[in-house]
């Protein structure tokens, strides 16, 4: 799916209205909720219905650091996000939650653009494991750091995989400074 | 080796390292809030988890509460949230400052004013604001959900070790330009994404003349230009502000910890991997126009014409926004009328951005048709303007004095903009509907905020 648009920060992925939710699930609702009132918006237009790529404009994903906006497009439908440039608290958000986050030169976005605007069928493929996206009988490499990578393919949880150093925090723990802080 | 000053923060806090990892990093403050961290609790007791570090861990309510009140909050899924947060803290056992208490505030400020955060250390919170402590001289950077609930469990999390960046602030701020023009003007310079992937360190004379205040309104800003944290040398200044509050350390620990403390500013010969330049003295009162906080201009200057931009990406964007806001090219900024004028926030709702308000608005009337909200940043701030009577100046005005919230930051709250109200706000971001679907945000510091409400036109105090 095609947003043309840069600077797309998180109050326009969802507004903070939605996020007085408790619980972790159906954050759909509040997806771009502010544009999606209008009936041309993308996300409005059948054609692209159940595309599970988006791609946007540099500077996705900036400003607050609400999760909300990875799980309203979790929710959605979305696995990946393709952009030139995120946000930095997004991107590692999104990783932590299983949306690929691939960033691509803007020329590679702007091809993409065109494509699936003149063809919304065209199937877009996104390549963890090759590091590699492929459009039409084009392909660019992205990079997402191993460590991220083999997290994601294997679908790891974050805490188990520290607490496998929890001797190590122990021991931090005994040598931290007495007149650190304490609040209670 | 030389180092920076966040070098040595990182360095000290490094519980794990790893090669083709990124180093496990020990957090010595974990700030909570309503609104990101019931899903990390619930997420603990799925996984029969504890909280590891109570005692380094503490809330207070801010984000989804009314400032008109302190007892009843009408809108149900709200008063869930709040009433989630306090279920969730007695069931770990982490101190809250609920609604009512003489410590409850903007979690932002709630930190700083009891001297919970100080130099040297690591702080995060589920909130992009959190840069704010950098002002100390600390690691202090905002985390999502996953994160939020990682550190309740471990009190670490695991970080790639980011590059680094100064700012250079050199001369002096010309009388009657702030802290936060200075940070407005520096993003308009370098843009929204500058920042990314960096820690940044604000150094030079125009810096160091900065109260504490000053330069946590200049931390605070750190992400709006995309850096992970924002942090400040700790000097004099800083160690004046801190001694005695009630969390900072007393008698033979306070001067172990100076010791720590001075041993902290970067490293002459310590190397930034790139430097950005500014010059205090040139700068003038500013004010954004746009829909970002880089979309910015000196209050002298007009509305810019979006075909001026120099790449395609920053046209669109700027047609877009100059659309949203519903403005002219060329209209002289000083020419455009708001409805709502809000004081407040983590970025501005300190004692001392309320000083510097009432000292404009005094003797002075809110002009006909503008609202002007108070919002104090948290209940001791509130107090302690209450004692030295700046609610009876700003009421006096015609402003409403209203209790301790994020309140008109982010709507969320029932402080919001109605759809077409323009806003002079001294919060932090002016993206579309930030304070509420269809409002219209400009950016501004506490003294152009007092003199636009009186004015009832964009304004700075020596045009009263």
């Amino acid at each position: 799916m095609p947003l043309r648009r840069s600077n797309v920060d998180t109050d326009q992925i969802i507004p903070a209205v939605y996020l007085k939710r408790v619980t972790r699930t159906g954050f759909e609702d509040g997806l771009f909720a502010a544009w999606r009132e209008d009936p041309g918006f993308v996300l409005n237009r059948p054609a692209y219905a159940g595309a599970s790529i988006l791609v946007a404009g540099e500077e996705f994903g900036t400003g607050s650091s609400r999760e909300h906006a990875v799980w309203a497009l979790s929710d959605y439908g979305f696995r990946v996000v393709i952009a030139p440039r995120f946000g930095d608290i997004f991107r590692g958000n999104s990783l932590k939650q299983g949306l690929l986050t691939v960033e691509l030169p803007q020329a590679a976005v702007e091809t993409l653009w065109d494509t699936v605007e003149q063809s919304p069928t065209t199937t877009v493929e996104v390549d963890l494991a090759a590091r590699e996206v492929r459009c039409a009988d084009r392909s660019w490499a992205f990079s997402l750091d191993d460590f991220s990578r083999w997290r994601l393919m294997e679908g790891l949880d974050d805490i188990g995989l520290t607490l496998r150093h929890e001797d190590a925090i122990t021991a931090f723990e005994a040598q931290r400074p007495s007149y650190g802080v304490v609040v209670s | 080796m030389s180092r920076t000053l966040a070098q040595k923060v990182w360095d000290t806090h490094v519980v794990h390292r790893a090669n083709g990892e990124p180093d496990l990093l020990y957090i010595d403050l974990h700030l909570l809030h309503e609104v990101t961290s019931p899903q990390a609790f619930d997420g603990l007791r799925m996984a029969g988890r504890k909280v590891r570090r109570p005692d380094l861990t503490i809330a207070t309510e801010d984000h989804n509460t009314p400032t008109d009140n302190l007892l009843t909050i009408s809108d149900p899924t709200s008063r869930t949230q709040i009433e989630t947060l306090r279920r969730n803290c007695a069931e770990f056992g982490i101190r809250l400052h609920p609604l009512g208490d003489p410590e409850q505030g903007v979690v932002h400020v709630m930190g700083p004013q009891q001297g919970l955060t100080q130099p040297g250390m690591t702080i995060v919170c589920g909130d992009s604001h959190t840069s704010t402590h950098g002002a100390f001289g600390g690691l202090a950077f905002g985390i999502g959900t996953s994160e939020v609930e990682h550190v309740l469990a471990t009190q670490t999390l695991p970080q790639t070790t980011p590059k680094q960046l100064a700012v250079n602030v050199t001369g002096e701020l010309p009388a009657g330009v702030t802290a936060k023009d200075l940070i407005l003007a520096l993003i308009s310079k370098v843009g929204t994404g500058a920042g990314r992937g960096h820690v940044v360190e604000y150094r030079g004379s125009a810096i160091e003349k900065l109260s504490m205040e000053g330069r946590m309104t200049v931390s605070n800003m750190s992400i709006e230009w995309g850096a992970k944290a924002g942090l400040i040398a700790p000097d004099d200044t800083t160690y004046a502000w801190l001694e005695g509050r009630a969390f900072a350390p007393r008698g033979k620990s306070w001067e172990s910890a100076l010791d720590h403390w001075r041993s902290l500013p970067t490293d002459p010969g310590a190397v930034f991997d790139s430097q950005v330049e500014l010059d205090a003295s040139s700068l003038t009162p500013f004010v954004t126009w746009g829909t970002n906080p880089g979309q910015g201009a000196p209050l002298s200057a007009s509305v810019p014409d979006p075909e001026s931009f120099s790449t395609e990406a920053e046209r669109t964007a700027a047609r877009r926004a100059v659309e949203y806001m519903a403005l002219s090219p060329g209209t002289p900024l000083r020419d455009v009328a708001v409805d709502v004028v809000f004081v407040g926030s983590c970025t501005n709702g300190r004692l001392e951005d309320l000083r510097l308000a009432a000292d404009v608005i005094r003797g002075h009337k809110v002009a006909d048709g503008v609202r002007m909200m108070i919002v104090p940043g948290s209940a001791a701030v509130r107090a302690q303007a209450e004692a030295e009577g700046l609610h009876e100046v700003f009421t006096a005005a015609g402003a409403e004095w209203r209790f301790a919230g994020c309140s008109m930051c982010l709507g969320m709250n029932p402080d919001t903009l109605k759809p077409g109200q323009r806003s002079a706000s001294t919060s932090n971001r002016n993206f579309e509907g930030r304070q509420g679907k269809g409002g219209r945000t400009h950016l501004v510091s506490p003294a152009v905020a007092a003199a636009t409400a009186v004015v009832g036109r964009l304004a700075a105090p020596a045009d009263l």
